[in-house]
């Protein structure tokens, strides 16, 4: 019986010729990930093992972009811990603000992750790097701190999930449209403990960033991880970046799978998922009543060049509404630059947007953009949860950068072919 | 390991926004993090949860972010056991690695209303709804993971391997 590309991966991993979905195996990690908010959890576990050094210091990364720069005094706090721990344990890959990114924004641009790799991060989208035919998974800070020690972790061998999308891409839809609209199709537990495997004509041709995206929100579908395997569109992507070798998998024809499900994307339009969960999406078309306070655009789901290159297409010599609060995250400090350089920046300041510095900031309602009772912000971020943007009474709803720029001319929800 | 506790029921898809919300995620003090337990699903919570007490909810308890504040929240608050038909995944590991007991009960939760008095047996793995009698078998855990819970957590069953 043949593997898929998540199965092979953990197989490497396991020192095995063949895993079986719900095998329990002991893996080999190449990367374990932290950040602000779930690393100071680690390093607490971590000491409680009376060591004072990591299986590899080239292999722990740690970001700090949660509540960074540091909001309060408590998460000024909790920013010292790990970089302390960072500065005596001789941690490598320690990026402080001013060199960071979102830390899913980041660890690609970087290459410190690369297509094969096995990796766990404290942080629930670590499936991102899936995009670029990895295995990534998140968990907690108790798995961070056993990795940091061991270098090793504990895994089910999942089932997987195939998608198959085919047709032709309509002009407005984005990475972020497809999995919005897979996610509302199979529910926020659709996947759960199961591997997304994203396949087909249109993932084939899909850029990185709208392959990240999609990787991003598999966690939105309960899924263990959201898996594209590489081709020529990663290795380019890759070629620059990546200063170790890597290994490309691919999944055999006779893979089994759990199910296979195929859309055909030819006639999908922009999709919203409505509060307060991921899986209640409505096309952009049924959405246009809903007046908007805020809108944000950035995050480890959409904070990419190609979304600011986008939202700055359509802003571009127009205003944002005068009831309306524009806040952009580029993800990374390159991202940022690109986009200085290339006149988004500009573009965004004389639309009448904020453009912030990275962080995860609002997307979990942090700071940089909480909002009040009663308000509604549209978002390109991964969550629309009771209370994630802010007040409980306040409502998120998720959308591609181009839904959000074109909402926040308009004041509304509104579909880009609108302005 | 036995615990009988009066039960806080939920719906489905309970998500660690809810269990604890980022904006007090500055700290890991289970003191601290517990004062604001749940309070985003039931604002009272905090007040009303009693050491002992038990949270039953529905499918995919815990979706969401990764964030081990959410089962610290919930030990810190006194719960004893989170009984639900499913558990997200990162919530499932970081309980089991936590020593937070959980028990997926499918048959369970339907019988079980808020405020009811229910026993739960880890070691049998039975959940007894005192106020009915009714009696429900929940799904074993692999003896793996059986083990790293009798340790008390993942870090002490590390150490011993060591």
């Amino acid at each position: 019986m043949g593997m898929t590309v998540s199965q092979k991966i953990l197989a490497a991993h396991a020192g095995k010729e063949f895993v079986a979905p719900g095998e329990l195996i002991n893996c080999k990690l190449d990367v374990v990930l932290g950040n602000d908010v779930t690393a100071p959890v680690a390093i607490a576990e971590f000491e409680k093992l009376g060591i004072n050094q990591v299986f590899d210091q080239e292999k722990i990364v740690l970001v700090p972009d949660h509540f960074t720069p540091n909001k309060d005094i408590k998460s000024a706090e909790q920013s010292k811990i790990m970089r302390d721990f960072a500065r005596q344990l001789g941690i490598k890959h320690y990026f402080e603000i001013g060199c960071m990114g979102i830390e899913h924004c980041l660890l690609p641009e970087q290459g410190l992750v690369l297509p094969g790799d096995l990796i766990i991060g404290a942080d629930s989208h670590t499936c991102t790097y899936g995009a670029l035919g990895a295995f990534a998974t998140g968990v907690g800070s108790t798995d961070m701190a056993a990795g940091m020690a061991t270098g090793e972790a504990w895994f089910k061998v999942p089932e997987s999930i195939k998608f198959i999308y085919y047709g032709e891409m309509p002009r407005w839809l984005s990475g972020k449209d497809l999995i919005l609209h897979t996610i509302g199709d199979i529910g926020v537990d659709g996947a759960r403990y199961m591997s997304m495997e994203f396949t087909g004509e249109v993932i084939s041709k899909l850029s990185m960033d709208n392959r990240f995206t999609m990787a991003n929100m598999a966690i939105e579908a309960g899924g263990k991880n959201g898996i594209i395997a590489a081709d020529d569109i990663t290795r380019d992507y890759v070629e620059q970046r990546a200063k170790r070798p890597y290994t490309v998998y691919q999944s055999d024809p006779d893979a089994e799978y759990f199910e296979i499900r195929e859309y055909d994307v030819s006639k999908m339009e922009p999709v919203i998922a409505f509060p307060h969960l991921p899986e209640n999406t409505r096309p952009v078309s049924q959405a246009t009543a809903v007046n908007l306070d805020q809108v944000v655009i950035g995050s480890c789901t959409n904070g990419r060049l190609e979304d600011l290159e986008i939202a700055a297409s359509l802003l571009k010599g127009k205003k944002v509404h005068p009831e309306i609060r524009l806040l952009i995250f580029p993800g990374t400090q390159q991202i940022y630059l690109d986009a200085l350089r290339r006149g988004y920046i500009e573009t965004f300041i004389e639309a009448g947007a904020v453009v912030s510095t990275p962080t995860c900031g609002p997307c979990l309602g942090g700071h940089m953009g909480i909002l009040a009772k009663g308000e509604k912000a549209l978002a390109t971020t991964n969550r629309n949860f009771v209370g994630r943007m802010g007040h409980p009474e306040s409502e998120v709803y998720l959308a591609s950068p181009a839904v959000a720029a074109a909402s926040a001319i308009k004041g509304r929800i509104t579909a880009p072919w609108e302005v | 390991m036995k615990f009988t506790g009066k039960v806080h029921k939920f719906g489905a898809d309970v998500d660690t926004d809810v269990i604890i919300p980022a904006r007090y995620l500055t700290t890991f003090d289970p003191v601290e993090l517990a004062k604001h337990c749940m309070e985003d699903a039931d604002a009272d919570f905090p007040n009303k949860v009693k050491t002992g007490d038990i949270i039953v909810a529905d499918k995919n308890f815990g979706c969401g972010s990764s964030r081990e504040h959410a089962p610290i929240a919930i030990k810190g608050a006194g719960v004893s056991c989170v009984i639900a038909r499913s558990f997200a995944r990162i919530f499932y590991r970081n309980a089991i690695n936590t020593g937070l007991p959980i028990l997926e009960c499918d048959a369970a939760i339907d019988a079980i209303n808020n405020g009811d008095e229910v026993e739960v047996d880890l070691d049998l793995g039975q959940v007894r709804n005192l106020r009915t009698g009714e009696v429900f078998e929940a799904a074993p855990f692999p003896p793996f993971m059986q083990k790293i819970m009798a340790k008390g957590g993942l870090i002490n069953y590390i150490k011993d391997q060591r």
